[in-house]
């Protein structure tokens, strides 16, 4: 394989790792602070890229659109915890998942009563719609090197929250005892509202812009956030930071192993069988990823119990 | 103890409305409901299969439709070769295809099994939300193998054209491909219960409630729950083969996601820990969706609604508001 | 062979980051004694009884147990080894009745945790031994009570019972006396100075008297290390432990 079409790949896998991390970010925030599992933080993804296609169609204006995907998303966010959310934080986590995996069905079954069951197109802003040239003549998407950026920057943006803040140190304080940031007088209901909606602009925001590579349509959320899930099992839970590191690989070795497995079957076996055969194995490279990581760190890369 | 015998008495009469339902529905003149009350039958054993590990054990599964999956595969490779004529694989040694099922219901247990005991020895290493997101995780990885593995159909899947046989039963009539599927269902539930009141279900329970006491009274609680696991996961499997010969079809869809959650809403539905609580869920669920599944084709919002108020308001689930709280000793 | 001791504690350590918990400590249990460990609050007690019973693993040092070296050996290969273990906060099943709990205790003990189809209830294999354990804490009219409904009291007997339905070898009781009433304690007293014949005791407890009447040997834990071992005069008498532990407290 040439070296730049490894390269293009190994941007494609930053950029995939991304979005992932704008998802697994809230999840993990919502994990660390509230001790919740939420399940329906795809489909604040899917709420996110309808949100940014509808208004980019009646306003022809992308950037209106994504302003749009992170104001729906974070106020669904906000009526979701207090209506259903914030009655789960005292239970267990079986309550936790069906309640949520409720929520998906109605917000997915909700979604196809208001915008019906065909994909919705969402073009990228005109300049960024080319390729740019990068050193040496090698061409990239414009619109995946933008995302790569915002998205690096979203991450910086989260840590400077996390810990320069006010609100930051309220969060951590949250994570670490519940009972002591009450004892300050911090509203905790508030503060558990506040960070869901953080997680849930996030997730809003990252299926905007994935929204623009791929279609917008109902489900689109659910393998995102199963990905998620494989980030943040493999980051340690609570972690912003191992959901970065989790994220970038889990990025990295997705698509890598998408583009090289089959050449590499390609080796001793006909291109047709190494096709599939490579096919088969690649879908499955992340979660090999995964349980190797848990054999030898089963609390994830970053563990918080330390 | 009233409330232990209003549960039993529920119990008997759901068994008997089960057993004589061919009979209702030939006299109603409304075959298809046959088939419907087959997959109540097929479901509850799937969700028997979870409840064990969910509800005895305490083992939150996000995965099982990995089980189900495999189940049905099972079904559609062996009979899809036998219905071509070619063998599995021919090296080192031949495997021909089948159709009968007791050879295929052995295989679907024998390889969720074995499924079951990988996913398990990993996923296990950990609990609570990992334990979770752990078998999500390793169902959608067999999943997505399935889809983009094209040998058996892909995303497609695979369609069978006849019905697999069972020695001395007509299988092609729906009410003996019913009685079928209920005693399965039966042998399920009589399994569960036995293994709930034996030594082994003593420990697993134990191993639910209090880790750290099972381990300081001398038994391992990672193997009582990881043999928990395989069994529960060998149930689903089995259940999977029968659904996959009802509809003669099997595709990836039975691996998703969606279907695993579909198996634990029948478990909370019913009510978690009941011994017929995946029966009540499964009927539940089954009425639900052919009453307003013929009404909107957006029932799964209502059913979304239905489950998120059970959670919210009615934990016990159906059981818990027909018969009262569960009896420990 | 006789004078060898039943358990052997040489040289444990364990630190969580820059906090030393237990340092050095070297400790044996003979055949027939109560071997009180005392010490005051964050001594290091609980890791170290943690460290016997394979929960904590140690950063260095080797526990022995009639002869053999239990490293790499877990919580439950312990427990069936013969540690017989009670918890400091009482740790049951919670949703089972006191007999039921014991019953766990009897079929570990008889290894037959993987019968999947008798049921257990009425299996006099295993209630009568359960029972016969619960007679002994005086539980025998609690048993079909569900533990959750048990007082404090009861469900520190109820651990005892459970530990003594495992025959083990050693015990190893962590503050055993701890929200009993005097008239429980008084009743527990008189039943670990029989128990003792049995198997050897190591006793982790706050309550003096009970320490002092009980105590063949006791040894004073003060950050992580013994800072003494000797007979209950040795210890009483020890200017060391006067400064470091009775003298605070007294």
């Amino acid at each position: 394989m040439s070296t730049t079409l490894l390269f293009e790949q190994l941007l494609n896998g930053l950029q995939y790792g991304v979005t992932l991390f704008l998802m697994a970010a809230g999840l993990t925030l919502v994990f660390g602070v509230m001790g919740l599992i939420n399940l329906a933080h795809g489909s604040l993804y899917m709420i996110g890229a309808f949100a940014c296609a509808a208004v980019a169609a009646a306003t022809g204006s992308f950037w209106l659109g994504l302003v749009a995907s992170i104001v729906a998303a974070g106020f669904a966010g906000v009526l979701i915890e207090m209506l259903v959310i914030r009655r789960l934080y005292d239970r267990d986590h079986l309550d936790q998942v069906l309640a949520t995996f409720a929520l998906i069905l109605i917000l997915s079954e909700g979604c196809r009563m208001v915008f019906g069951s065909f994909p919705l197109y969402l073009d990228a802003p005109g300049f960024l719609a080319g390729p740019v040239t990068l050193f040496g003549g090698f061409q990239y998407s414009a619109y995946r090197l933008a995302i790569i950026l915002v998205g690096g920057l979203v991450a910086l943006g989260l840590y400077l929250l996390i810990t320069k803040t006010r609100l930051g140190i309220r969060i951590r304080a949250g994570e670490a005892d519940r009972e002591m940031i009450a004892a300050l007088g911090v509203n905790i209901g508030t503060l558990y509202t506040i960070v869901f909606a953080i997680g849930a602009a996030l997730a809003g925001f990252a299926g905007a812009m994935m929204g623009a590579i791929q279609s917008v349509q109902v489900g689109m959320g659910e393998p995102v956030l199963i990905l998620a899930f494989v980030v943040i099992v493999i980051g340690g839970i609570g972690s912003i930071k191992g959901a970065l590191i989790g994220s970038i690989l889990v990025g990295v070795v997705d698509t890598l192993g998408r583009v090289t497995l089959p050449g590499f079957f390609n080796l001793f076996m006909d291109t047709a069988a190494a096709n599939s055969v490579g096919a088969a194995l690649s879908s499955m490279s992340i979660y090999v990823l995964m349980a190797i990581i848990l054999i030898f760190k089963p609390e994830g890369l970053v563990s918080n119990n330390a | 103890m009233p409330s232990l015998s209003r549960e039993t008495y529920l119990n008997i009469f759901l068994s008997l409305a089960l057993l004589v339902f061919p009979f209702i529905a030939t006299a109603m003149d409304e075959p298809f409901y046959i088939t419907l009350a087959t997959r109540v039958a097929i479901l509850s054993l799937a969700a028997v299969g979870l409840n064990l590990a969910l509800g005895t054990g305490g083992l939150v599964s996000f995965g099982h439709a990995a089980f189900f999956g495999i189940g049905g595969y099972a079904m559609g490779i062996l009979a899809s070769h036998a219905q071509t004529y070619t063998p599995i694989f021919t090296w080192p040694f031949v495997i021909e295809g089948t159709n009968q099922m007791l050879i295929i219901w052995l295989v679907a247990i024998v390889m969720s099994g074995i499924a079951a005991l990988f996913i398990g020895l990993l996923s296990l290493r950990t609990s609570g939300v990992y334990f979770i997101m752990i078998t999500l995780a390793f169902a959608q990885m067999i999943y997505y193998f399935m889809i983009s593995w094209p040998t058996y159909g892909g995303e497609d899947g695979l369609s069978i054209y006849v019905r697999n046989q069972f020695p001395g039963v007509n299988t092609l009539d729906p009410s003996s491909f019913f009685y079928i599927c209920l005693v399965l269902m039966f042998a399920g539930l009589g399994l569960s219960a036995m293994i709930k009141n034996s030594r082994f279900g003593a420990a697993l329970q134990a191993a639910r409630q209090n880790e750290e006491r099972l381990a300081a009274t001398g038994i391992r609680p990672f193997n009582i729950k990881l043999t928990a696991f395989v069994i529960s996961g060998m149930i689903t499997g089995l259940a999977g083969a029968l659904m996959a010969d009802l509809n003669r079809f099997v595709s990836p869809t039975m691996l998703s996601w969606h279907m695993s959650g579909e198996i634990m809403v029948l478990v909370i539905l019913g009510g978690v820990g009941r011994l017929y609580g995946p029966v009540v869920g499964a009927l539940i669920f089954i009425i639900f969706e052919f009453i307003f599944g013929g009404m909107t084709e957006f029932w799964q919002f209502y059913l979304g609604l239905v489950l998120l108020g059970v959670v919210l308001f009615a934990r016990g689930g159906a059981i818990g508001l027909l018969a009262g709280k569960a009896r420990h000793d | 062979m006789t004078d060898q001791p039943v358990l052997e504690i040489q040289n444990l350590n364990k630190s969580f980051g820059a906090l030393t918990a237990t340092d050095d400590v070297t400790l044996d249990l003979k055949k027939g004694e109560i071997h009180a460990l005392i010490g005051p609050n964050g001594a290091g007690k609980s890791t170290l009884i943690k460290q016997i019973c394979g929960q904590l693993s140690s950063d260095s040092g080797k526990v022995i147990f009639n002869g053999r070296d239990l490293a790499g050996m877990d919580v439950a290969d312990r427990a069936r080894a013969g540690l017989g273990r009670t918890f400091q906060v009482s740790s049951l099943v919670m949703e089972f009745s006191a007999l039921r709990n014991v019953m766990l205790a009897v079929q570990s003990k008889l290894g037959t945790s993987y019968r999947f189809f008798k049921n257990v209830r009425g299996d006099k294999s295993l209630t009568e031994p359960a029972m016969a354990a619960l007679k002994r804490v005086n539980l025998e009219e609690r048993a079909h009570i569900m533990t959750a409904e048990l007082s404090h009291g009861e469900r520190r007997q109820l651990e005892i019972a459970m530990a003594l339905a495992l025959d083990p070898k050693a015990f190893l009781l962590d503050e055993p006396m701890a929200g009993m009433g005097p008239e429980g304690s008084k009743k527990l007293i008189g039943f670990l100075d029989e128990l003792r014949h049995e198997a050897p005791i190591l006793l982790i407890e706050h309550d003096m008297d009970a320490v002092f009447s009980l105590a063949d040997r006791i040894s004073v834990l003060v950050y992580g290390r013994v800072i003494a071992t000797g007979s209950v005069e040795d210890i009483r008498n020890n200017p060391a432990v006067r400064e470091a532990y009775l003298g605070s407290a007294a």
